[in-house]
């Protein structure tokens, strides 16, 4: 087990350190922070004095380093916007982030748990039908789009929620729908095709030959074993998932890390962008992690495997 | 997954019909070919998606660009107050939309086509190397993935297209960059598979340098995978896109794509719902045929490949 969770660490690290590499060149190599700072208007001169003084003279690796050995601190320098510290301005916005994604897949897994057991157990049935057709048309609906419509039914037709904002519960039912029901279809295909699999393996006939009620085979033995391939690919995907909080905070203006920062990336506001999406990327990582703990104990084989 | 072999070939060209197919109950039989029957449906309405983008100049009944003030916010022709001038009704400076659906499908196939095939090449190529040569080539690139892969993509997106300026090229090139990932790791594994089998020892025996083998050995059994990912690929490429346009950092108006329609719409929704409805049917749609047509050919090429 310990080795299992040393490989995952050093995992852990190769990818914060090549999304930091990632973030950062994107922004250093292909835009020239100064001038965007600067007036169209400037000097030669003025350019250079100001290319100096933010260090950007300095060969890249140069620059990397002063930046990662700063981050890795905390410290990803000041808003050049808001003139504050960028990690902190990211911080504040990290719980909201967080609920919204919570919530979401809580929404995902209530449709999808009993929609993939249900069908999966009353297979080529008309309900199992239902069940791909629906999963079928959600996978193609635009979860921007499924936002909207949410938006124009329950805020604007009926008036029964609120349309953007935070707060309050009924803040979060909207939201937490439309990103739910984005990542459902994936999920109750999923948890289908696991529990199709668990049924014809041969404990499960154990277990109903010794007279094992069929509820307590489906509940006991089956779903546990179903549930190994859901909880690892849910955590593989979660930096999908993260793409999905972008757009539903974005439909929903949802003051969380995501709307800051499409915000900072419209005002070009590069510490606060690179701090965002390395922070982001610490968390589907240590996410990644955990599940694959998880797994490992669920799973004896997992860790110990090659 | 197992490999397509030129046996397997000659199985598949008569689906139901050869008994050395693997669907042995004759239920499995009859849903494959109900499976391939929506397929087939799915590639119909797909074939006229393309067909009215392609032939947009001809089809539409307006100029896409053309403002009409006088006319602005017109609703469809099937409502009161509906023309026949304008079939879906006009924006909110007038233009008319169904002119602006026609030519706004060309942006999503162009930039759905282009960024696939831009991943697929790159995907592919690595995923080759990372399979075939394996050792610190594979780590190397299996890494890269696994970063890729933790990246919220559409941040990345974003991120790229803010520094080097939102335009078609752009964001052909963002998305096509982004979305390799998942080719190299599907290819990589089946080409570690394939990588053992005797006909690829044979071939070294043979000589053959591994340019060869790879690209003439290896590469021939994975094109229906790659086939298929690519397929669904699409679908991903265009919901992405519109998303970009939907923001403004796509297509830049007045150039009609479905996403920048539905964004430019969304503030009218309450009064003329048509705006942003019809191009968010549109992208709907598309991707749920493509989305139909990419898993029909999945069961017809191979159903257990694992995609």
């Amino acid at each position: 087990m310990r080795r299992y969770v040393v490989r995952l660490l050093v995992q852990l690290v190769v990818g914060v350190i090549g999304i930091s590499l990632l973030a950062f060149f994107i922004l250093h190599v292909l835009g020239d922070p100064v001038l965007l700072l600067l007036p169209q208007n400037a000097g030669r001169s003025e350019f250079e004095r100001y290319r100096h003084l933010l260090g950007l003279d300095q060969p890249l690796y140069v620059q990397y380093w002063k930046f990662a050995s700063h981050a890795a601190l905390g410290d990803f320098g000041k808003s050049w916007y808001a003139d504050t510290p960028a990690f902190a301005l990211v911080l504040e916005r990290m719980p909201p982030t967080i609920y919204l994604t919570f919530a979401g897949l809580l929404v995902a897994l209530l449709i999808a748990l009993p929609l993939g057991i249900v069908a999966a157990l009353k297979r080529h049935s008309w309900i199992d039908s239902l069940c791909t057709a629906v999963a079928v048309a959600g996978q193609a609906t635009p979860l921007f789009w499924l936002g909207i419509m949410l938006i124009i039914v329950f805020a604007v037709r009926l008036k029964a929620l609120p349309a953007s904002g935070y707060g309050t519960w009924q803040h979060f039912l909207l939201p937490s729908f439309c990103l739910g029901a984005a990542l459902a279809p994936i999920t109750m295909r999923l948890v289908r095709s696991g529990v199709i699999e668990v049924m014809n393996m041969e404990f499960i006939t154990t277990a109903r030959a010794k007279g094992v009620a069929e509820r307590t085979v489906v509940v006991k033995h089956a779903f546990r074993n179903a549930c190994i391939p859901v909880i690892t690919v849910l955590g593989i995907q979660f930096g999908q998932l993260l793409g999905g909080v972008v757009i539903t905070e974005t439909v929903f203006a949802w003051p969380g890390v995501a709307t800051l920062t499409v915000e900072s990336i419209r005002n070009q506001d590069f510490p606060v962008v690179q701090c965002a999406v390395i922070l982001l990327a610490l968390l589907i990582v240590s996410v990644n992690l955990i599940v694959d703990v998880i797994v490992g104990f669920i799973d004896p084989r997992i860790r110990t495997g090659p | 997954m197992t490999a397509v072999s030129a046996s397997d070939k000659a199985d598949l060209v008569g689906v139901a019909e050869t008994p050395a197919t693997k669907a042995a109950e004759p239920r499995a039989t009859l849903r494959q070919l109900r499976r391939l029957r929506f397929g087939l449906a799915a590639g119909a309405v797909l074939l006229l998606i393309v067909a009215s983008a392609v032939l947009a100049p001809w089809l539409s009944p307006h100029d896409p660009l053309a403002v009409d003030i006088r006319h602005r916010l017109a609703p469809p022709a099937w409502m009161e107050l509906g023309t026949g001038e304008h079939l879906l009704g006009t924006d909110q400076i007038g233009r008319d939309l169904l002119s602006r659906m026609i030519y706004g499908g060309r942006v999503s196939l162009v930039v759905g086509v282009s960024a696939v095939v831009i991943s697929a090449t790159i995907g592919v190529l690595l995923g080759l190397g990372a399979g075939y040569f394996g050792g610190a080539i594979d780590w190397a690139i299996m890494a890269l993935i696994n970063v890729m892969l933790t990246f919220p993509f559409v941040l990345l997106a974003l991120a790229v297209i803010v520094v080097l300026g939102p335009n078609l090229v752009n964001m052909i090139m963002v998305l096509g960059v982004a979305g390799w990932p998942i080719y190299a790791r599907v290819v990589r594994a089946e080409t570690m598979a394939i990588r053992e089998r005797e006909f690829v020892l044979a071939g070294r025996a043979l000589g053959m340098s591994h340019a060869r083998i790879v690209f003439r050995q290896i590469l021939p059994n994975l094109v229906s995978a790659i086939v298929v990912i690519a397929t669904l690929q699409v679908a991903q490429v265009i919901i992405a896109e519109s998303f970009l346009s939907f923001l403004g950092l796509g297509i830049q108006p007045p150039t009609p794509a479905w996403g920048n329609m539905l964004g430019e719409g969304r503030v009218y929704m309450l009064n003329s719902w048509w705006i942003a409805t019809f191009p968010g049917s549109a992208i709907f749609l598309t991707t749920l045929v493509i989305n139909l047509m990419g898993n029909a050919l999945r069961d017809w090429l191979d159903p257990h490949m694992k995609v």
